[in-house]
């Protein structure tokens, strides 16, 4: 755990608190089977507006408390543990965007609106099913836009879009012009096809800025991995304990003592990775792509590692749909995914340290 | 103002001891030898001093620097963490090192300190604060490594004395010893509490030191054996059965020393490793190291070092904000231990055959060290608790899993 102020421990508590008691995974059970295509609990997310938690990263003058990506972080992490469904990495990235490049009257219409948790951003960047910032064909002509966005995070619900076209990051908020198509996936939560045919765009910046955004989304992202790795690993260990096979605890073989304490140290690497890249962030630091990639590549691996296990150490009842580990299982995979996989932020990696 | 307050202020005691720190560095380090730290010296054994190095030994010796944090009666430095660090600042500054260490100072020291009597203290503190004496360790036995507590060499009580019988092994320096702090059973009935703390003269007669042949073709190590060793009472450090609680404080001092940062700080040295691979094993028509598959683990060992280096600054964050002792710390070995391990064997991959290269012509000296690294580098993941035992520890003493019944 980074070093926290009074007001980041007090955040972190309090998400804690709210997400272990309001918003546990037996809430996320329900919402899919509820199967309804927005993917979260509506009333929850309402509470976590309440809580202000839409505009953590807001300026104060636009009604937010501007604590910052590491506050940010505190409170996805908890959310991650739960697996609690909510568009708050999405919208808190739009919101990001929107607040770095949007004209002075996009910022006074949307922001205050965002950080009460009314609205509901989300970015819309990639155009196929690996995240890759190069191939983006979308394009604005004449202030619209046009181009097809796959696999968009709450684009069935999303009233704002910040949307990657060729030259820069665009701000589209009607729903002229955009058609959106639900896409089924195996974490249950919502990712949309958006088609924009000549929908009203607002330029908020060039591909510096794309690039940017992305970045936050990603670390973003890479903070709820850390709590569902860190919960994943916990709901494991504690399995081992109380299950008997030959007459022991399956905690006390060497064997799988040994797979535990290398997903430990591996969890203890992310977090500094995660905490580093949100800290990096917050910092204006000018490496904040390399911290990222870093974070990401790293937090891909090791929720990898830990969902995987989470299913084998868990033997024939971690395969059942009636336990958690399953729920977990599917989350990571998607999350790994987004924002591109541990292989392209390697690439990235290298790339952006010249070899 | 602001510049007038300064005028007018009295000067803050650090800012005193900066002064007198820098004055006194001026005036003693020979600027021949600036960035000249031998940091394998333990390892290597002694080499000769040239005057330039006695001189500057002595002088540092003579001041208590040392071993700056130990108490001033003992012939320490006597000087406080913040002193410590203004002291360490102004030294590399100007690229002076200490040239007083070894393991009387990493851990005998720290543990006499806590443990000894105040003649035990008077008599032994001195000289390690000096340089002047060399202490190794009497800890493994043939039949006792990992699983320290079944140890057998054996001190029998003679009223006021012990006669010590039994064999050491990977004694580091034994052959360069002076003195030795070792575990003895005095007791054979009983396991962890028959041990004690005893310190043993390695010119006593009855000792006799074989060096171990490595690898690497270095002999950093010992077979140590003692054959009807007379050692007197006073030597025994604490009580009798209390060797095993002193002892393992004495680990901490080693694991802390093991995986703190003078080593990391030599482990993120040198060249990056893009840039290495690039030299020897030249670029794509996009300017990418030539092998992509050597690139990615290249990468993966870059991102691994950046991680524990992240997980290191976080730790001493943790620690110092009162949060406890940071989790992260059990960790430290291990990962300390594969990526020093990881980064060797990347190294000679990306050097190729000039990476194996064992003395002579053909090969530069980076090239020659490299393969001394890499064998030698296969110790850090068994000495001082192989990472098996690190992984048993943070099994047991961090997740809460228990001993198979």
């Amino acid at each position: 755990m980074a070093a926290l102020n009074e007001e980041q421990t007090m955040l972190r508590d309090m998400a804690r608190e709210w997400a272990d008691n309001e918003a546990p995974v037996t809430a996320f059970r329900k919402v899919r089977n509820a199967g309804a295509i927005e993917g979260f609990d509506r009333a929850a997310w309402g509470e976590m507006g309440q809580m202000g938690w839409g505009g953590i990263v807001v300026p104060e003058e636009f009604g937010g408390s501007a604590f910052g990506y590491l506050s940010l972080g505190l409170v996805l992490e908890q959310l991650g543990r739960n697996l609690t469904a909510s568009p708050l990495a999405s919208t808190a990235a739009a919101a990001s965007a929107i607040a770095l490049g949007g004209s002075n009257a996009a910022k006074a219409d949307w922001l205050p609106k965002i950080a009460a948790g009314e609205v509901i951003a989300t970015l819309a960047i990639d155009e196929g099913p690996n995240h890759d910032p190069s191939k983006i064909a979308a394009s604005v002509s004449g202030g619209v836009l046009t181009g097809t966005k796959e696999f968009v995070a709450e684009g069935d619900t999303a009233q704002v879009f910040v949307v990657a076209a060729v030259g820069g990051l665009y701000l589209v908020t009607g729903d002229e012009g955009v058609t959106r198509s639900t896409r089924r996936m195996a974490d249950s939560r919502s990712h949309a096809q958006v088609r924009f045919d000549g929908a009203k765009a607002e330029k908020l910046g060039g591909p510096e800025l794309t690039a940017k955004v992305v970045d936050l989304a990603t670390a973003a992202l890479s903070a709820e991995m850390l709590g569902m790795a860190e919960q994943a690993f916990a709901v494991t260990n504690d399995y081992l304990k109380t299950r008997v096979q030959f007459g022991q605890a399956l905690s006390t073989f060497q064997a799988l003592q040994h797979r535990m304490a290398k997903m430990f140290t591996e969890l203890e690497l992310m977090r500094s990775a995660v905490e580093g890249a949100l800290e990096a962030i917050d910092a204006g630091r000018s490496d904040v792509d390399q911290a990222v990639s870093l974070a990401k590549a790293i937090a891909s691996d090791t929720l990898h590692l830990v969902s995987r296990e989470m299913v084998q150490l868990h033997g024939g009842i971690g395969m059942t749909d009636e336990h958690d580990a399953g729920l977990y299982l599917k989350r990571a995979y998607v999350l790994e995914t987004m924002w591109g996989n541990a292989a392209f932020h390697r690439e990235r990696f290298a790339r952006l340290n010249g070899y | 103002m602001a510049f007038a307050a300064e005028l007018d202020a009295p000067a803050s005691p650090i800012d005193t001891f900066r002064k007198d720190a820098r004055d006194w560095l001026a005036a003693n380090f020979p600027p021949a030898l600036k960035g000249k730290d031998n940091a394998m010296s333990a390892i290597d054994g002694p080499t000769d001093l040239s005057p330039d190095e006695a001189a500057w030994k002595a002088a540092v010796g003579e001041k208590g620097w040392g071993v700056p944090g130990w108490p001033k009666q003992y012939g320490g430095g006597g000087l406080s963490k913040a002193e410590i660090r203004v002291l360490q600042e102004e030294m590399g500054r100007i690229g002076a090192w200490n040239p007083i260490g070894g393991m009387g100072v990493m851990m005998f020291g720290p543990t006499l300190l806590e443990y000894g009597t105040e003649e035990q203290k008077q008599e032994h503190i001195p000289p390690i604060a000096r340089g002047e004496i060399r202490w190794c360790q009497g800890y493994s036995e043939p039949g006792a490594g990992s699983d320290l507590a079944s140890l057998q060499m054996f001190a029998e009580d003679k009223g006021d004395h012990y006669i010590v019988n039994g064999q050491k092994t990977w004694t580091s320096g034994g052959q360069w010893a002076d003195k030795c702090f070792a575990l003895v059973r005095t007791d054979k009935t009983k396991k962890h509490e028959g041990i004690s703390f005893l310190l043993i003269d390695m010119h006593s007669p009855g000792v006799e030191v074989k060096p171990i042949r490595l690898i690497s073709g270095s002999s950093p190590f010992c077979e140590t054996f003692f054959t009807n060793v007379s050692v007197p009472k006073g030597n025994l450090v604490g009580r009798e059965g209390e060797g095993w609680t002193i002892g393992k404080r004495l680990l901490q001092h080693e694991r802390s020393s093991l995986s703190g940062g003078g080593s990391t700080a030599r482990m993120f040295a040198g060249k990056p490793m893009g840039a290495l691979a690039k030299d020897y094993r030249g670029t794509d028509e996009q300017g990418r190291v030539s092998d992509s598959d050597l690139r990615m683990r290249i990468v993966r060992h870059e991102m691994d070092s950046r991680a524990f280096a992240l997980t290191l600054r976080r730790a001493a964050m943790e620690a110092k904000s009162n949060q406890g002792p940071s989790a992260a710390t059990s960790i430290m070995k291990n990962v300390g231990a594969r990526i020093t391990q990881d980064r060797a064997e990347l190294s000679i991959e990306i050097m190729g055959m000039n990476g194996l290269g064992w003395e002579g012509e053909g090969f530069t000296e980076a090239e020659l060290n490299q393969t001394r690294t890499w064998l030698w580098g296969k110790a850090v993941s068994i000495y001082g608790g192989s990472s098996e035992i690190q992984n048993n520890v943070i099994a047991k003493r961090i997740l809460g899993m228990l001993d198979h019944q």
